[in-house]
């Protein structure tokens, strides 16, 4: 890891991608900071796989600017911007012939790595796959052929780690390998991009998400999000119906207004969620309601997503 | 720009491991060649004593050039459009890697045993004739000339046939037909080889050297055009 860290590890501005009249990506920009994780979301198609390759120097961008390990995005530039990423495509194209370690060897050469024995069992050691290095790839099970698709990007050591879809078509158990493997990447410091759209999986790996279908629809921390999309509330069930919920909830601090949710639930929409849950405990307990739960609604990164996606569809559809 | 050897290196032990795991490879190739070892074996152990002269002005041995054009092609084409249908193009062409590194790699992963191929053919013909033909025929067979032909222009063959072949397999999308064109557009030189055999075209000194340069001047081209075929972009979308 030798670039230039004081500027952002991936830049984008008005990036787009064209295939003849089909637009990829139309219009992307972003920034992302060295040692960060980034969760690039979106449906199928949405042009997610082809960013990773424009960013990759695959493929040529139709308009826009972009660096990448704060190199400018030019074909000129290709090769030395393929020497500082390292791109773990959906499929884990391993040569199923070969054993581990003779992948890893052609991987090693291909990328210059220095003292390329060290490096191999490093990167075998960091996924968990020291004892399989002899394995035929062929053989292994489809968690274990991620895992070498892993290591295989790994011996670089890239400035940004692209992860495309990484536990696609997993099962659980290794979907978790992998979870914790990026988890352990991202505690070295590797900036990492990652294409999914598994909602879980970008809540718990990413410290900022973008959202992107065809265009980007939104860029921020998940809990950022939330506050831009949903109401902050507060939700209080009690085990009988409150006799005159407006007595209770009016005029508490931070409260601007309640609904009721159901015969004995109530949802309040709230200032300031931290203040106002003792706030509303204290009322409810003055009024002498037997109170069941008072909590905090939680917005999963999915209500964010499919919300957002709801909203932009009604907009085009207008 | 400069090409890196280590690279280049990479591809061919790649592609000579592959060899080594998929046996069949190394039977494809060697079994086209014993093929093409019939005739002239029939055709020496069959003639007379008398014959020897006619053979001798004859130059049926230089037909067995066809063998470095015809094994080569075939994995060659199957080269770039292999990778691709495996979905390992993508990885490697994540990497540093130059077209012109992966090209010649490939190139030379398929050149080299072809090559081997033929030498070994061929150095099996001569020792069954030496051995078991008639002298007076295997004399007229065997001539230094003839000899000197085969190890000059089985590399250089081979090299243009794997250009050919590669240059089909950037652009095909599916190995069975990489694999047919590649030889398709082989036979062309077959047809030259197999005139200068037959004698149609006298195989001279002049010839010879005319034609070893034209294979230097077509070889390099075909390294070129090959690498301008080869378009990351097209090859990864696969489209445009």
């Amino acid at each position: 890891m030798n670039a230039d860290r004081s500027g952002p590890a991936i830049s984008v501005r008005g990036l787009s991608k064209r295939f003849g009249d089909r637009v990829a990506f139309d219009d992307v920009s972003f920034e992302i900071g060295y040692g960060e994780v980034f969760g690039f979301l979106g449906p199928n198609g949405a042009g997610k796989t082809t960013t990773v390759r424009t960013l990759g120097a695959l493929v040529a961008p139709t308009s826009g600017t972009a660096t990448v390990a704060s190199i400018p995005l030019t074909p000129a530039n290709g090769v030395e911007i393929r020497s500082r990423i390292a791109i773990m495509p959906e499929s884990p194209g391993l040569y199923m012939r070969l054993t581990v370690i003779e992948n890893l060897e052609c991987f090693a050469d291909l990328n210059d790595v220095p003292d390329a024995p060290a490096r191999i069992a490093g990167a075998l050691r960091a996924v968990g796959l020291a004892d399989r290095a002899r394995d035929v790839c062929g053989a292994l099970s489809k968690g274990l052929r991620q895992r070498v698709a892993l290591a295989r990007a790994l011996l670089p050591r890239p400035d940004v780690l692209f992860l495309d879809e990484p536990t696609a078509g997993l099962d659980p158990a290794a979907t978790r390998e992998v979870h914790e493997l990026i988890d352990d990447l991202r505690k070295r410091g590797v900036t990492i991009f990652l294409t999914t759209h598994r909602l879980e999986e970008a809540e718990r790996l990413c410290d900022r998400i973008a959202i992107l279908k065809t265009t980007l629809r939104v860029t921020g921390r998940p809990d950022e999000l939330r506050d831009r999309l949903f109401a902050r509330t507060v939700t209080v069930t009690t085990l009988a119906p409150l006799p005159n919920p407006d007595l209770v909830f009016a005029g508490l601090p931070t409260v601007d207004s309640w609904r009721q949710d159901g015969a004995t639930g109530y949802v309040l929409t709230v200032s300031d969620p931290a203040l106002a849950a003792p706030a509303v405990t204290r009322a409810l307990v003055r009024a002498g309601a037997d109170v069941l739960t008072v909590g905090r609604s939680h917005h999963s990164l999915e209500d964010i997503y499919l919300t957002l996606l709801d909203r932009e569809d009604e907009v085009d559809r207008k | 720009m400069s090409i890196s050897r280590r690279r280049v290196r990479a591809i061919v032990r790649k592609e000579f491991r592959e060899y080594r795991h998929n046996g069949n490879i190394i039977y494809t190739m060697a079994i086209l060649p014993v093929i093409f070892l019939i005739q002239p074996l029939v055709q020496a152990f069959a003639a007379p004593a008398s014959a020897s002269a006619t053979l001798r002005q004859e130059h049926s041995l230089l037909y067995l050039l066809a063998i470095p054009l015809l094994v080569p092609a075939g994995v060659a084409a199957y080269a770039i459009v292999g990778e691709r249908l495996q979905g390992t193009l993508e990885p490697v062409l994540g990497t540093p890697v130059r077209r012109t590194e992966l090209l010649l790699g490939k190139a030379l992963a398929a050149v080299a045993p072809s090559v081997v191929v033929a030498y070994t053919v061929y150095a099996l013909f001569v020792a069954v004739i030496e051995l078991f033909a008639r002298p007076s025929v295997a004399s007229a067979l065997i001539q230094g000339p003839e000899l000197v032909a085969q190890l000059l222009f089985t590399p250089l063959l081979a090299a243009w046939s794997t250009w050919v072949g590669v240059g089909v397999s950037v652009r095909s999308r599916d190995p069975r037909n990489a694999s047919g064109v590649a030889m398709l557009l082989s036979l062309p030189m077959v047809a030259i080889t197999s005139l200068i055999a037959f004698n149609v075209i006298p195989a001279t000194l002049a010839v010879a050297f005319a034609f070893a340069v034209a294979l230097v001047v077509l070889d390099r081209l075909g390294w070129r055009v090959a690498s301008g075929l080869f378009d990351r972009e097209r090859l990864i979308v696969g489209t445009k």
